[in-house]
């Protein structure tokens, strides 16, 4: 066996789902026996099995993976239970695998994978996924870049040819319901963690926290960073199609017509909102120069 | 033999690990610690709170990287992505050397971030000295390479984990970053002798050592840094100072992690071992202080 076919195999074995009691399957998914096919390449001792050994790998992969997802859902955790969550999370982690070196990165397809897999939120789905989006929201605010901010000569300068940029930490969210308050809620509880090299030998599970049952409206938010301390700000649709329309980089003209898109305000307000949402922008440095 | 190429001819005493929940007593209280290890994926992220704390650390500490996901071990191309974020990391830390670890974990772009232990074969000395040596390349300081704790063996392996570290540090040219605990708990669980492991090392490449605590279970031994550093592992690292000479040494404390002054105490009882090592390497009582820092 070369060395990339002893990794392939290994990583197979270590990375197949646990059981419903978080023991490593005793069966493979094409009915051969794990314990034989484990014994082929992993030595027993006196003590534990081949397949007792490598356990050991296939339980800390679940549980480290878990917690790293766990950690950063809190509020969906919260919302949904545990033992739904745990469902959820171990159904997420085996169609979605870690691709990246940064398990910061894991739970970076939750929110769409969410949506795509009602079974797991009952009626709670919509709500489910606005916190999904919400709690990955505050992820990427949280360490994304920061670049310079236009100061005011630059933004004395701008003509309605100029394509402006947004914040790499700042995260534009529709939502459908005011989510922010079950995040909030939650959030204020969670202690922050580290990545680190030690083994993980038992499923953590958090407290329970009573939670506010925000009702359906359509919720705009600039999830942002500010002074290194994460912050959700609400916005009107007007600022938040603006905001849009500057993320996908479009010149300041179509960026002031796409913010009156179906809007029923005469002309005088219009420009006075535009006052408006630009000197917001830029007191909170959410506007930078293109970088292309 | 100290201060040697593999640590850039520093000479650093003993350190602790940089955690969250230590941020605030560090930058408040500004102890007197040697060193700080950070672990590198921490802060290999665009912006926010946890760099602008490593800066603060940085503008009044030695800092030190030590990596848990470059898996020199694993048999593909190294992701390059992830070595120009490490390049990145180190300019702004300027550590004078990087550690990771001697293990794979990832195979076809897919991670398990877990060490996971080699066979211990010609090939994977081959493989492994290959990317160590790309790496340093890369990032043109000198690599250290950490032994790791194990619970499995296997049927491929055609040498001990010892004979393996060597002909890999020798191959790939790199220094070893000697964890006194992970080669305890691995002996533990193979049967083998962790002096006779501890007296084979190449001393001369050990760049920096590793002490931490671990979890006695009824069949095996777990390597979960969340205890102080027990009597066998104090042993351990007395022999490698013996040989080595007092080189940087670090605590790892990872798991219920207790005040900042508890984890430095216990990294401090070192010093016991350390030639150089004395009564004035030990953390002062609060009370005396701040009379010291003015």
């Amino acid at each position: 066996m070369t060395l990339l076919e002893f990794q392939r195999r290994m990583a197979e074995d270590v990375s197949r789902p646990l059981t419903a009691g978080f023991m490593m399957q005793e069966v493979g998914p094409d009915g051969s026996s794990v314990a034989e096919s484990v014994a082929n390449y992993v030595k027993p001792n006196g003590r534990l099995s081949s397949f007792e050994r490598l356990e050991i790998y296939n339980r800390q992969y679940w549980f480290r993976l878990i917690a790293a997802v766990s950690e950063d859902f809190p509020a969906l955790n919260a919302m949904l239970g545990p033992k739904r969550f745990d469902e959820l999370i171990l159904n997420y982690l085996e169609e979605n695998p870690s691709t990246s070196f940064n398990l910061r990165d894991l739970g970076a397809q939750l929110p769409s994978w969410l949506e795509d897999h009602p079974e797991f939120t009952g009626a709670h789905l919509d709500l489910a996924v606005d916190v999904a989006r919400l709690e990955w929201a505050y992820i990427e605010a949280f360490d994304r870049a920061a670049m310079p901010p236009l100061d005011e000569t630059d933004l004395a300068a701008l003509q309605p040819t100029s394509v402006l940029a947004l914040q790499p930490h700042l995260q534009l969210l529709a939502l459908r319901y005011a989510a922010e308050k079950v995040v909030l809620a939650v959030h204020k509880n969670k202690p922050d963690v580290d990545i680190v090299s030690s083994a993980v030998i038992e499923r953590k599970t958090s407290r329970q926290v009573r939670l506010p049952k925000p009702r359906r409206s359509l919720t705009y938010l600039v999830v942002h960073r500010y002074q290194n301390s994460v912050y959700y700000r609400r916005i009107d649709r007007g600022a938040f199609l603006l905001l849009s329309a500057i993320r996908e980089g479009k010149p300041l003209a179509i960026v002031v017509d796409k913010a009156f898109c179906q809007s029923g305000l005469l002309p005088s307000a219009r420009a006075k909102k535009i006052r408006q949402y630009f000197v917001h922008a830029a007191e909170l440095g959410w506007l930078i120069a293109n970088p292309a | 033999m100290p201060a040697n190429r593999f640590n850039a001819f520093t000479d650093y005493g003993v350190g602790i690990g940089l955690r969250v929940p230590h941020y605030d007593h560090i930058l408040s209280q500004k102890p007197v610690v040697d060193w700080f290890e950070i672990i590198s994926e921490n802060y290999m992220v665009g912006g926010g709170h946890a760099l602008k704390v490593l800066d603060q650390i940085l503008d009044q500490y030695r800092v030190v990287q030590h990596g848990v996901s470059m898996y020199f071990g694993s048999a593909q191309p190294l992701n390059r992505e992830h070595l120009r974020r490490l390049k990145e990391l180190t300019k702004r830390t300027n550590t004078p050397w990087l550690s990771d670890h001697l293990c794979w974990g990832s195979v076809d772009g897919r991670y398990t971030h877990d060490l996971l232990p080699l066979p211990y074969t010609f090939e994977a000395i081959r493989a492994t000295a290959a990317r160590i040596r790309e790496v340093q390349d890369f990032l043109e300081i000198p690599i250290a390479v950490e032994n790791v704790s194990s619970y499995a063996e296997f049927h491929e392996s055609e040498m001990t984990e010892w004979e393996f570290l060597n002909e890999v540090v020798h191959a790939a040219d790199c220094g070893i970053l000697l964890d006194v605990n992970n080669i305890y708990v691995s002996s533990q669980n193979h049967g083998f002798d962790p002096m006779e492991y501890v007296n084979a090392v190449a001393p001369d490449r050990v760049a920096q050592i590793h002490i931490a605590g671990h979890s006695k279970f009824e069949r095996y031994t777990l390597d979960t840094h969340d205890h102080p550093v027990l009597d066998p592992v104090w042993k351990l690292y007395a022999r490698a100072i013996e040989r080595v000479g007092p080189t940087a040494t670090l605590l790892e404390w990872d798991d219920n992690i207790p005040t900042f002054d508890e984890v430095h105490a216990e990294a401090l009882k070192a010093n016991r071992y350390r030639p150089e090592g004395n009564a004035d390497a030990l953390p002062l009582p609060m009370e005396e202080r701040e009379e010291v820092e003015a």
